[in-house]
Protein backbone atom coordinates (compact mmCIF):
# COMPACT_ATOMS: atom_id res chain seq x y z
CA UNK A 1 0.00 0.00 0.00
CA UNK A 2 1.20 3.49 -1.11
CA UNK A 3 1.45 6.74 1.99
CA UNK A 4 -1.44 7.55 -0.50
CA UNK A 5 -3.68 5.44 0.92
CA UNK A 6 -2.37 5.36 4.13
CA UNK A 7 -3.42 9.35 4.96
CA UNK A 8 -7.15 8.69 3.63
CA UNK A 9 -9.77 10.53 4.82
CA UNK A 10 -10.61 8.36 7.69
CA UNK A 11 -7.02 9.58 9.42
CA UNK A 12 -7.28 13.07 7.98
CA UNK A 13 -10.74 13.40 9.66
CA UNK A 14 -9.93 11.92 13.33
CA UNK A 15 -6.38 14.16 13.22
CA UNK A 16 -8.90 17.05 12.43
CA UNK A 17 -11.53 16.19 14.91
CA UNK A 18 -9.90 13.47 17.36
CA UNK A 19 -12.61 11.80 19.19
CA UNK A 20 -12.48 11.26 23.14
CA UNK A 21 -10.07 14.03 23.22
CA UNK A 22 -9.21 15.15 27.09
CA UNK A 23 -8.27 14.05 30.01
CA UNK A 24 -11.49 11.97 32.34
CA UNK A 25 -11.42 13.55 36.05
CA UNK A 26 -12.71 10.68 37.47
CA UNK A 27 -10.00 8.35 35.65
CA UNK A 28 -8.72 5.39 37.60
CA UNK A 29 -6.07 3.91 35.39
CA UNK A 30 -3.49 6.31 33.52
CA UNK A 31 -0.47 6.43 31.31
CA UNK A 32 1.93 8.54 29.66
CA UNK A 33 3.19 7.12 26.09
CA UNK A 34 6.31 8.94 24.41
CA UNK A 35 8.77 8.96 21.49
CA UNK A 36 11.61 10.72 21.94
CA UNK A 37 12.50 10.24 18.57
CA UNK A 38 10.25 12.58 17.17
CA UNK A 39 8.64 14.58 20.45
CA UNK A 40 4.96 12.91 20.55
CA UNK A 41 3.83 12.55 23.51
CA UNK A 42 0.08 11.70 24.45
CA UNK A 43 -1.61 10.68 27.84
CA UNK A 44 -4.75 8.00 28.33
CA UNK A 45 -7.32 8.21 31.27
CA UNK A 46 -9.68 5.73 31.60
CA UNK A 47 -12.22 4.37 33.60
CA UNK A 48 -12.27 0.35 34.33
CA UNK A 49 -15.45 -0.57 36.00
CA UNK A 50 -15.94 -4.68 36.61
CA UNK A 51 -13.48 -5.08 33.93
CA UNK A 52 -15.32 -3.43 31.19
CA UNK A 53 -13.51 0.16 29.57
CA UNK A 54 -16.12 2.76 30.51
CA UNK A 55 -14.81 5.83 29.91
CA UNK A 56 -11.47 6.66 27.79
CA UNK A 57 -9.67 9.73 26.62
CA UNK A 58 -6.44 10.86 25.20
CA UNK A 59 -4.74 14.36 25.08
CA UNK A 60 -1.39 15.03 23.51
CA UNK A 61 1.16 16.61 20.95
CA UNK A 62 1.79 14.04 17.77
CA UNK A 63 1.76 13.66 14.15
CA UNK A 64 -1.86 12.81 12.42
CA UNK A 65 -1.02 8.93 12.12
CA UNK A 66 -0.85 9.11 16.02
CA UNK A 67 -3.55 11.06 16.73
CA UNK A 68 -5.78 9.30 14.48
CA UNK A 69 -4.58 6.12 15.69
CA UNK A 70 -5.52 7.21 19.62
CA UNK A 71 -9.06 8.71 18.42
CA UNK A 72 -9.85 5.59 16.40
CA UNK A 73 -8.45 3.40 19.36
CA UNK A 74 -10.44 5.38 21.32
CA UNK A 75 -13.88 4.61 20.18
CA UNK A 76 -12.82 0.60 19.29
CA UNK A 77 -12.29 -0.03 22.75
CA UNK A 78 -14.90 2.43 24.58
CA UNK A 79 -17.30 -0.33 26.52
CA UNK A 80 -14.90 -3.63 25.62
CA UNK A 81 -13.11 -5.48 28.23
CA UNK A 82 -10.37 -5.65 29.96
CA UNK A 83 -9.04 -9.04 27.51
CA UNK A 84 -10.89 -7.82 24.46
CA UNK A 85 -9.13 -4.39 24.18
CA UNK A 86 -5.77 -6.52 24.93
CA UNK A 87 -6.77 -8.50 21.95
CA UNK A 88 -7.00 -5.64 20.12
CA UNK A 89 -3.43 -4.16 20.90
CA UNK A 90 -2.22 -7.63 19.85
CA UNK A 91 -3.86 -7.69 16.58
CA UNK A 92 -2.81 -4.14 15.87
CA UNK A 93 0.51 -4.24 17.21
CA UNK A 94 0.77 -7.58 14.35
CA UNK A 95 -1.02 -5.79 11.83
CA UNK A 96 2.04 -2.65 11.65
CA UNK A 97 4.54 -4.96 11.98
CA UNK A 98 3.42 -6.89 8.87
CA UNK A 99 2.49 -9.80 10.71
CA UNK A 100 -1.10 -10.11 10.61
CA UNK A 101 -2.99 -12.04 8.43
CA UNK A 102 -5.30 -9.23 7.05
CA UNK A 103 -7.45 -12.17 5.17
CA UNK A 104 -7.69 -14.08 8.86
CA UNK A 105 -9.74 -13.55 11.67
CA UNK A 106 -9.14 -10.88 13.50
CA UNK A 107 -11.16 -7.89 15.25
CA UNK A 108 -9.47 -4.66 13.80
CA UNK A 109 -12.50 -3.40 11.64
CA UNK A 110 -12.00 0.20 10.29
CA UNK A 111 -8.41 -0.03 11.89
CA UNK A 112 -7.28 -1.71 9.19
CA UNK A 113 -6.83 1.74 7.75
CA UNK A 114 -3.46 1.82 9.28
CA UNK A 115 -2.78 -1.15 7.55
CA UNK A 116 0.35 0.46 4.90
CA UNK A 117 2.22 1.84 7.90
CA UNK A 118 3.99 -1.85 7.35
CA UNK A 119 5.53 -0.06 4.54
CA UNK A 120 7.30 2.76 6.39
CA UNK A 121 9.30 0.97 9.42
CA UNK A 122 10.06 4.81 10.56
CA UNK A 123 6.11 5.47 11.28
CA UNK A 124 5.66 1.99 12.54
CA UNK A 125 5.86 3.88 15.88
CA UNK A 126 3.92 6.53 15.67
CA UNK A 127 0.71 4.56 15.07
CA UNK A 128 1.65 2.15 17.70
CA UNK A 129 2.18 4.40 20.90
CA UNK A 130 -1.60 5.03 21.70
CA UNK A 131 -1.82 1.40 22.04
CA UNK A 132 1.13 0.43 23.85
CA UNK A 133 -0.11 3.56 26.73
CA UNK A 134 -3.59 1.67 26.56
CA UNK A 135 -1.73 -1.14 27.70
CA UNK A 136 0.47 0.52 30.15
CA UNK A 137 -2.85 2.31 31.70
CA UNK A 138 -4.77 -1.56 31.63
CA UNK A 139 -1.57 -2.67 33.43
CA UNK A 140 -0.95 0.16 35.49
CA UNK A 141 2.67 0.48 33.90
CA UNK A 142 2.55 4.75 34.13
CA UNK A 143 5.12 5.56 31.58
CA UNK A 144 6.06 4.06 28.17
CA UNK A 145 8.48 5.01 25.23
CA UNK A 146 9.40 3.70 22.28
CA UNK A 147 12.69 4.11 22.78
CA UNK A 148 12.99 2.90 26.32
CA UNK A 149 15.21 -0.68 27.19
CA UNK A 150 11.71 -1.77 28.01
CA UNK A 151 10.19 -0.97 24.21
CA UNK A 152 6.49 -2.12 24.79
CA UNK A 153 7.52 -3.02 20.40
CA UNK A 154 9.58 -5.95 21.53
CA UNK A 155 7.91 -6.52 25.02
CA UNK A 156 4.11 -6.51 24.08
CA UNK A 157 3.48 -10.15 23.74
CA UNK A 158 5.00 -10.86 26.91
CA UNK A 159 3.66 -8.19 28.94
CA UNK A 160 -0.12 -8.59 27.30
CA UNK A 161 0.57 -12.63 27.91
CA UNK A 162 0.60 -11.92 31.67
CA UNK A 163 -1.85 -9.35 31.88
CA UNK A 164 -4.68 -11.85 30.77
CA UNK B 1 8.95 39.49 -9.71
CA UNK B 2 11.58 39.25 -7.05
CA UNK B 3 11.68 35.33 -7.77
CA UNK B 4 12.90 36.32 -10.78
CA UNK B 5 15.11 38.57 -10.47
CA UNK B 6 16.96 35.34 -8.50
CA UNK B 7 16.53 32.82 -11.66
CA UNK B 8 18.00 36.05 -14.09
CA UNK B 9 21.10 35.89 -11.19
CA UNK B 10 21.35 32.05 -11.44
CA UNK B 11 21.77 32.39 -15.61
CA UNK B 12 24.77 34.54 -14.81
CA UNK B 13 26.78 31.58 -13.04
CA UNK B 14 28.47 30.77 -16.87
CA UNK B 15 31.39 28.66 -15.65
CA UNK B 16 29.50 26.62 -13.03
CA UNK B 17 27.25 24.17 -15.25
CA UNK B 18 24.74 22.27 -12.82
CA UNK B 19 23.88 19.60 -15.11
CA UNK B 20 27.21 18.40 -15.97
CA UNK B 21 27.55 18.13 -12.13
CA UNK B 22 24.62 16.26 -11.76
CA UNK B 23 25.83 14.21 -14.45
CA UNK B 24 28.31 12.66 -12.50
CA UNK B 25 26.29 11.31 -9.45
CA UNK B 26 24.64 8.11 -10.64
CA UNK B 27 22.20 8.06 -7.78
CA UNK B 28 20.43 11.24 -8.51
CA UNK B 29 18.90 9.54 -11.62
CA UNK B 30 17.12 7.11 -9.64
CA UNK B 31 13.29 7.32 -9.14
CA UNK B 32 11.56 7.38 -6.27
CA UNK B 33 7.52 5.34 -6.55
CA UNK B 34 7.71 6.69 -10.46
CA UNK B 35 8.97 10.13 -9.52
CA UNK B 36 12.29 11.44 -9.44
CA UNK B 37 14.69 11.26 -6.80
CA UNK B 38 14.24 14.95 -5.28
CA UNK B 39 17.61 14.79 -2.66
CA UNK B 40 17.46 17.43 -0.65
CA UNK B 41 18.81 15.66 3.10
CA UNK B 42 22.39 16.95 2.60
CA UNK B 43 22.90 18.25 6.05
CA UNK B 44 22.81 14.27 7.09
CA UNK B 45 24.57 12.85 4.34
CA UNK B 46 25.43 13.86 1.18
CA UNK B 47 26.07 11.66 -2.16
CA UNK B 48 28.84 10.73 -3.76
CA UNK B 49 30.10 11.59 -7.95
CA UNK B 50 31.35 8.41 -10.31
CA UNK B 51 34.90 10.01 -9.92
CA UNK B 52 34.85 9.11 -6.19
CA UNK B 53 33.16 5.36 -6.56
CA UNK B 54 35.78 5.08 -9.02
CA UNK B 55 38.52 5.67 -6.58
CA UNK B 56 37.18 3.05 -4.36
CA UNK B 57 36.81 0.66 -7.14
CA UNK B 58 40.46 1.09 -8.34
CA UNK B 59 42.06 1.00 -4.74
CA UNK B 60 39.90 -2.19 -4.06
CA UNK B 61 40.67 -3.36 -7.37
CA UNK B 62 44.71 -2.79 -7.71
CA UNK B 63 45.88 -1.16 -4.54
CA UNK B 64 44.66 -2.49 -1.54
CA UNK B 65 46.71 -4.24 1.49
CA UNK B 66 46.87 -3.13 5.41
CA UNK B 67 49.04 0.13 5.77
CA UNK B 68 52.37 1.03 8.11
CA UNK B 69 53.39 -2.40 8.00
CA UNK B 70 54.99 -4.48 5.52
CA UNK B 71 57.43 -3.98 2.99
CA UNK B 72 55.78 -5.50 -0.06
CA UNK B 73 54.62 -3.81 -3.01
CA UNK B 74 50.82 -3.70 -1.89
CA UNK B 75 51.44 -2.55 1.52
CA UNK B 76 54.01 0.50 0.25
CA UNK B 77 51.34 1.49 -2.84
CA UNK B 78 48.53 1.51 0.10
CA UNK B 79 50.34 3.23 2.81
CA UNK B 80 51.16 5.79 -0.42
CA UNK B 81 48.29 6.76 -1.15
CA UNK B 82 46.38 7.02 2.41
CA UNK B 83 49.53 9.44 3.14
CA UNK B 84 48.41 11.62 0.01
CA UNK B 85 44.76 11.30 1.14
CA UNK B 86 46.22 12.94 4.64
CA UNK B 87 47.55 15.66 2.17
CA UNK B 88 44.78 16.44 -0.25
CA UNK B 89 42.96 17.10 3.63
CA UNK B 90 46.26 19.07 4.90
CA UNK B 91 45.89 21.11 1.43
CA UNK B 92 42.01 21.37 1.47
CA UNK B 93 42.13 23.24 5.39
CA UNK B 94 45.46 24.69 4.86
CA UNK B 95 46.71 23.47 7.73
CA UNK B 96 50.77 24.03 8.43
CA UNK B 97 51.57 20.38 8.12
CA UNK B 98 50.12 17.07 7.16
CA UNK B 99 51.17 15.59 10.50
CA UNK B 100 48.21 17.76 12.31
CA UNK B 101 45.92 15.68 9.93
CA UNK B 102 44.44 12.45 12.15
CA UNK B 103 41.98 10.65 10.72
CA UNK B 104 38.89 9.60 13.08
CA UNK B 105 35.62 7.68 12.10
CA UNK B 106 34.17 10.92 11.43
CA UNK B 107 33.36 14.59 13.40
CA UNK B 108 31.67 12.57 16.60
CA UNK B 109 34.73 10.61 16.73
CA UNK B 110 37.20 13.35 16.10
CA UNK B 111 35.22 15.31 18.93
CA UNK B 112 35.44 12.76 21.35
CA UNK B 113 39.07 12.53 20.81
CA UNK B 114 39.88 15.99 21.91
CA UNK B 115 37.40 15.42 24.94
CA UNK B 116 39.70 12.24 25.80
CA UNK B 117 43.11 13.43 24.42
CA UNK B 118 43.00 17.01 25.81
CA UNK B 119 39.89 17.18 28.16
CA UNK B 120 40.93 14.76 30.70
CA UNK B 121 44.35 15.67 30.51
CA UNK B 122 44.08 19.14 31.29
CA UNK B 123 40.57 19.71 32.26
CA UNK B 124 40.10 19.96 36.10
CA UNK B 125 37.65 20.25 38.91
CA UNK B 126 35.97 23.78 38.75
CA UNK B 127 37.26 24.44 35.07
CA UNK B 128 34.60 25.57 32.75
CA UNK B 129 33.73 24.83 28.78
CA UNK B 130 31.78 27.06 26.91
CA UNK B 131 29.66 25.89 24.17
CA UNK B 132 26.67 27.22 22.51
CA UNK B 133 22.78 26.35 21.90
CA UNK B 134 23.27 25.74 17.98
CA UNK B 135 25.51 22.58 19.62
CA UNK B 136 24.83 19.28 17.65
CA UNK B 137 24.32 16.62 20.20
CA UNK B 138 28.09 15.27 18.73
CA UNK B 139 29.28 18.74 20.49
CA UNK B 140 27.58 18.09 23.63
CA UNK B 141 27.66 14.63 25.21
CA UNK B 142 31.14 14.03 25.05
CA UNK B 143 32.11 17.35 27.05
CA UNK B 144 29.07 16.62 29.54
CA UNK B 145 30.75 13.12 29.93
CA UNK B 146 33.69 14.92 31.16
CA UNK B 147 32.27 17.80 33.12
CA UNK B 148 30.70 14.69 34.71
CA UNK B 149 34.06 12.88 35.40
CA UNK B 150 35.90 15.97 36.39
CA UNK B 151 33.08 17.98 38.16
CA UNK B 152 33.55 20.90 35.08
CA UNK B 153 30.91 22.73 34.37
CA UNK B 154 29.17 24.02 31.17
CA UNK B 155 28.27 27.20 29.80
CA UNK B 156 26.00 27.65 27.07
CA UNK B 157 26.19 30.50 24.71
CA UNK B 158 22.30 31.51 24.36
CA UNK B 159 20.62 33.14 20.57
CA UNK B 160 18.42 35.79 19.18
CA UNK B 161 15.25 34.52 17.29
CA UNK B 162 17.39 34.30 14.06
CA UNK B 163 19.57 31.79 15.15
CA UNK B 164 22.64 33.65 15.59
CA UNK B 165 24.94 33.46 18.61
CA UNK B 166 24.62 36.69 21.23
CA UNK B 167 28.46 37.49 21.05
CA UNK B 168 28.02 39.65 24.16
CA UNK B 169 26.85 36.98 25.89
CA UNK B 170 29.31 35.19 24.69
CA UNK B 171 32.03 37.10 25.85
CA UNK B 172 30.43 37.61 29.16
CA UNK B 173 31.16 34.06 30.14
CA UNK B 174 34.93 33.97 30.06
CA UNK B 175 36.81 33.83 33.68
CA UNK B 176 39.90 32.69 34.95
CA UNK B 177 37.79 28.99 35.04
CA UNK B 178 37.11 28.89 31.49
CA UNK B 179 39.20 26.26 29.93
CA UNK B 180 37.76 25.28 26.46
CA UNK B 181 35.41 26.40 23.78
CA UNK B 182 33.51 24.24 21.79
CA UNK B 183 31.89 25.75 18.74
CA UNK B 184 29.81 24.90 15.61
CA UNK B 185 31.04 26.62 12.27
CA UNK B 186 27.90 26.12 10.87
CA UNK B 187 24.33 25.02 12.82
CA UNK B 188 22.87 21.83 11.27
CA UNK B 189 19.70 22.58 12.02
CA UNK B 190 19.52 26.04 10.88
CA UNK B 191 21.96 26.71 8.77
CA UNK B 192 23.81 29.71 11.03
CA UNK B 193 27.18 29.95 10.35
CA UNK B 194 28.97 31.89 13.36
CA UNK B 195 31.73 33.96 13.35
CA UNK B 196 33.70 31.44 14.22
CA UNK B 197 37.18 33.87 13.56
CA UNK B 198 36.00 36.57 15.74
CA UNK B 199 35.33 34.29 18.36
CA UNK B 200 38.65 32.17 18.41
CA UNK B 201 40.30 35.63 18.66
CA UNK B 202 38.05 36.41 21.91
CA UNK B 203 38.99 33.14 23.76
CA UNK B 204 42.92 33.52 22.60
CA UNK B 205 42.99 36.62 24.87
CA UNK B 206 42.23 34.59 27.68
CA UNK B 207 44.45 31.97 26.40
CA UNK B 208 41.69 29.25 25.54
CA UNK B 209 41.73 26.62 22.81
CA UNK B 210 38.55 26.60 20.63
CA UNK B 211 37.50 23.62 18.97
CA UNK B 212 35.45 23.80 15.97
CA UNK B 213 32.60 21.37 14.70
CA UNK B 214 33.15 22.12 10.93
CA UNK B 215 30.58 19.11 9.67
CA UNK B 216 28.14 21.48 8.45
CA UNK B 217 31.05 23.89 7.17
CA UNK B 218 33.86 22.10 5.30
CA UNK B 219 31.52 20.88 2.60
CA UNK B 220 30.24 24.70 1.68
CA UNK B 221 32.53 27.16 2.16
CA UNK B 222 35.84 27.82 2.07
CA UNK B 223 38.05 26.62 5.33
CA UNK B 224 41.65 27.84 6.39
CA UNK B 225 42.38 26.72 9.51
CA UNK B 226 45.53 29.26 9.82
CA UNK B 227 43.43 31.96 8.71
CA UNK B 228 41.16 30.60 11.68
CA UNK B 229 43.61 29.99 14.03
CA UNK B 230 41.42 27.35 15.37
CA UNK B 231 42.94 25.06 17.88
CA UNK B 232 40.98 21.68 16.66
CA UNK B 233 38.87 21.89 13.69
CA UNK B 234 36.75 18.31 13.07
CA UNK B 235 34.21 17.28 9.65
CA UNK B 236 33.44 13.95 8.24
CA UNK B 237 33.74 12.72 4.75
CA UNK B 238 30.88 11.70 3.90
CA UNK B 239 28.99 14.92 4.00
CA UNK B 240 30.95 16.59 1.32
CA UNK B 241 30.30 13.62 -1.32
CA UNK B 242 32.86 10.77 0.44
CA UNK B 243 32.27 7.86 2.21
CA UNK B 244 31.08 7.11 5.68
CA UNK B 245 33.10 5.62 8.05
CA UNK B 246 35.85 7.94 8.02
CA UNK B 247 36.50 11.98 9.04
CA UNK B 248 39.30 13.85 9.93
CA UNK B 249 40.34 15.91 12.88
CA UNK B 250 42.71 19.06 12.57
CA UNK B 251 45.07 19.93 15.90
CA UNK B 252 47.96 22.45 16.53
CA UNK B 253 50.54 20.15 16.20
CA UNK B 254 52.07 21.35 19.44
CA UNK B 255 48.48 20.61 21.25
CA UNK B 256 48.65 17.19 19.72
CA UNK B 257 51.73 16.51 20.96
CA UNK B 258 50.85 17.39 24.58
CA UNK B 259 47.29 15.45 24.63
CA UNK B 260 47.70 11.44 25.88
CA UNK B 261 46.72 9.14 23.31
CA UNK B 262 42.48 8.03 22.64
CA UNK B 263 42.82 4.54 21.81
CA UNK B 264 45.66 1.97 22.15
CA UNK B 265 46.46 -0.47 19.61
CA UNK B 266 48.95 -1.15 16.83
CA UNK B 267 50.08 1.39 14.61
CA UNK B 268 50.22 4.07 17.70
CA UNK B 269 53.08 3.20 19.36
CA UNK B 270 57.06 3.58 18.75
CA UNK B 271 58.11 0.22 20.70
CA UNK B 272 55.87 -2.09 23.51
CA UNK B 273 57.17 -4.38 26.55
CA UNK B 274 54.81 -5.16 29.01
CA UNK B 275 56.94 -2.20 31.32
CA UNK B 276 56.18 -0.14 29.04
CA UNK B 277 54.99 1.52 25.86
CA UNK B 278 56.66 4.49 23.96
CA UNK B 279 53.89 6.19 22.12
CA UNK B 280 54.69 7.31 18.00
CA UNK B 281 54.71 10.76 16.79
CA UNK B 282 51.90 12.17 15.82
CA UNK B 283 49.54 11.76 13.46
CA UNK B 284 50.12 8.26 14.02
CA UNK B 285 49.56 8.57 18.04
CA UNK B 286 46.08 9.04 17.30
CA UNK B 287 45.45 6.05 14.55
CA UNK B 288 45.32 2.99 16.63
CA UNK B 289 44.77 -0.32 14.63
CA UNK B 290 44.18 -0.49 10.70
CA UNK B 291 42.10 2.83 9.55
CA UNK B 292 39.39 2.75 7.23
CA UNK B 293 42.02 2.79 4.16
CA UNK B 294 39.65 2.61 1.36
CA UNK B 295 37.59 5.35 2.71
CA UNK B 296 40.17 7.59 3.81
CA UNK B 297 41.27 7.83 0.09
CA UNK B 298 37.95 7.88 -1.18
CA UNK B 299 37.48 10.82 1.23
CA UNK B 300 40.47 12.38 -0.91
CA UNK B 301 39.22 11.79 -3.98
CA UNK B 302 36.14 13.49 -2.86
CA UNK B 303 38.30 16.93 -1.77
CA UNK B 304 39.97 16.50 -5.44
CA UNK B 305 36.70 15.91 -6.79
CA UNK B 306 35.36 19.45 -4.88
CA UNK B 307 38.11 21.29 -5.36
CA UNK B 308 38.27 20.53 -9.12
CA UNK B 309 34.56 22.46 -9.16
CA UNK B 310 35.81 25.48 -6.39
CA UNK B 311 34.33 26.24 -3.01
CA UNK B 312 33.88 29.34 -3.59
CA UNK B 313 31.49 28.24 -6.91
CA UNK B 314 29.89 26.06 -4.72
CA UNK B 315 29.43 27.73 -2.33
CA UNK B 316 28.16 30.95 -4.10
CA UNK B 317 25.72 27.90 -6.17
CA UNK B 318 24.18 27.11 -2.49
CA UNK B 319 23.70 30.91 -1.57
CA UNK B 320 21.64 31.18 -5.06
CA UNK B 321 19.51 27.94 -4.07
CA UNK B 322 18.69 29.20 -0.33
CA UNK B 323 17.99 33.03 -1.50
CA UNK B 324 15.51 31.04 -4.05
CA UNK B 325 13.98 28.90 -2.05
CA UNK B 326 13.60 30.94 1.26
CA UNK B 327 11.52 33.65 -1.11
CA UNK B 328 9.17 30.45 -2.26
CA UNK B 329 8.80 29.04 1.40
CA UNK B 330 8.20 32.94 2.90
CA UNK B 331 5.68 33.58 0.18
CA UNK B 332 3.63 29.93 1.39
CA UNK B 333 0.80 30.73 3.69
CA UNK B 334 1.44 28.93 6.82
CA UNK B 335 4.57 27.99 6.40
CA UNK B 336 7.47 29.76 9.00
CA UNK B 337 11.39 29.09 8.56
CA UNK B 338 13.05 28.39 11.81
CA UNK B 339 16.51 30.80 11.47
CA UNK B 340 16.79 33.17 9.68
CA UNK B 341 20.23 34.84 9.87
CA UNK B 342 22.01 36.97 8.13
CA UNK B 343 25.04 34.36 7.41
CA UNK B 344 23.29 31.27 6.70
CA UNK B 345 24.58 28.01 4.71
CA UNK B 346 21.80 26.36 2.35
CA UNK B 347 20.11 24.90 4.86
CA UNK B 348 16.19 25.67 6.01
CA UNK B 349 14.48 24.44 8.68
CA UNK B 350 10.76 25.36 8.80
CA UNK B 351 7.66 24.34 9.98
CA UNK B 352 4.21 24.01 8.59
CA UNK B 353 0.69 25.23 10.41
CA UNK B 354 -1.41 22.77 12.01
CA UNK B 355 1.30 19.77 9.97
CA UNK B 356 3.59 17.38 12.25
CA UNK B 357 6.96 17.31 10.18
CA UNK B 358 6.86 13.42 10.34
CA UNK B 359 3.62 13.66 8.29
CA UNK B 360 5.42 16.66 5.98
CA UNK B 361 8.30 14.22 5.42
CA UNK B 362 6.12 10.62 4.60
CA UNK B 363 3.89 13.05 2.02
CA UNK B 364 6.91 14.60 0.21
CA UNK B 365 8.41 11.10 0.24
CA UNK B 366 5.75 10.02 -1.83
CA UNK B 367 7.05 13.01 -4.06
CA UNK B 368 10.38 11.23 -4.35
CA UNK B 369 11.66 14.42 -2.43
CA UNK B 370 13.96 13.47 1.10
CA UNK B 371 13.97 15.78 3.59
CA UNK B 372 15.28 15.58 7.34
CA UNK B 373 12.15 15.60 9.68
CA UNK B 374 12.77 15.05 13.31
CA UNK B 375 15.19 17.17 15.87
CA UNK B 376 18.21 17.19 14.01
CA UNK B 377 20.02 15.70 17.15
CA UNK B 378 19.67 19.21 18.49
CA UNK B 379 17.45 19.16 20.73
CA UNK B 380 18.34 22.38 22.44
CA UNK B 381 17.84 24.44 19.14
CA UNK B 382 14.18 23.13 19.13
CA UNK B 383 13.75 23.97 22.81
CA UNK B 384 14.94 27.39 22.08
CA UNK B 385 11.70 27.65 19.41
CA UNK B 386 9.21 25.42 21.26
CA UNK B 387 8.78 23.07 18.72
CA UNK B 388 9.45 19.33 18.84
CA UNK B 389 10.75 18.90 15.46
CA UNK B 390 11.04 21.08 12.41
CA UNK B 391 11.38 19.91 8.82
CA UNK B 392 14.73 20.59 7.33
CA UNK B 393 15.61 21.09 3.54
CA UNK B 394 19.49 21.39 2.81
CA UNK B 395 20.55 21.74 -0.24
CA UNK B 396 24.34 20.61 -2.15
CA UNK B 397 25.78 22.03 -5.29
CA UNK B 398 24.41 19.48 -6.98
CA UNK B 399 20.94 20.48 -6.25
CA UNK B 400 18.88 23.07 -9.14
CA UNK B 401 16.40 25.17 -8.68
CA UNK B 402 13.72 22.66 -10.60
CA UNK B 403 14.51 20.59 -7.50
CA UNK B 404 13.41 23.87 -5.21
CA UNK B 405 10.50 24.36 -7.73
CA UNK B 406 9.42 20.43 -6.59
CA UNK B 407 9.93 21.04 -2.93
CA UNK B 408 7.29 23.60 -3.25
CA UNK B 409 4.75 22.11 -4.85
CA UNK B 410 5.70 19.49 -2.54
CA UNK B 411 5.04 21.41 0.53
CA UNK B 412 1.38 22.55 -1.14
CA UNK B 413 0.80 19.19 -1.77
CA UNK B 414 1.27 18.32 2.20
CA UNK B 415 -1.34 21.55 2.95
CA UNK B 416 -4.20 20.12 0.22
CA UNK B 417 -3.99 17.04 1.77
CA UNK B 418 -4.28 18.58 5.42
CA UNK B 419 -6.83 21.46 4.10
Amino acid sequence: MSTKSLYQEVILDHNRKPRNYGTLDHANHKAVGHNPLCGDHLDITLQLEEDHIKQIAFHGESCAICKASASMMTTAVKGKTRSDAETLIQEFREMTLGELDLEGPHHLGRLTVFSGIRDLPTRVKCAILPWHTLHAALNDLTDVSTEAANDPVQNISENASDSV
Amino acid sequence: MAQNNVLAALDTSAEFDVNRIRADFPILSIDVGGNPLVYLDNAASSQMPQQVIDRLVHYQTAQHANINRAVHYLSEVATDEYEKARHKIQQFLNAREQREIIFTSGTTDSINLVMHGYGRRFIQAGDEIILTTLEHHSNIVPWQMLAKEKGAVIRVVPINDAGELDIDAYENLFNERTKFVGLIHVSNALGTINPVKQMIDYAHQHNVPVLIDGAQAAPHIPIDVQALDCDFYAFSAHKLCGPTGVGMLYGKASLLEAMQPFKGGGDMIASVTFEKTTYADIPHKFEAGTPPIAAAIGFGAAIDYLCSIGMDQIAAHETKLLHYATERIDAIKGARILGTAAEKTAVISFVLDGVHPHDIGTILSQDGIAVRTGHHCAQPVMQRYNVPATSRASFAFYNDISEVDALIEGIQNVQKIFL
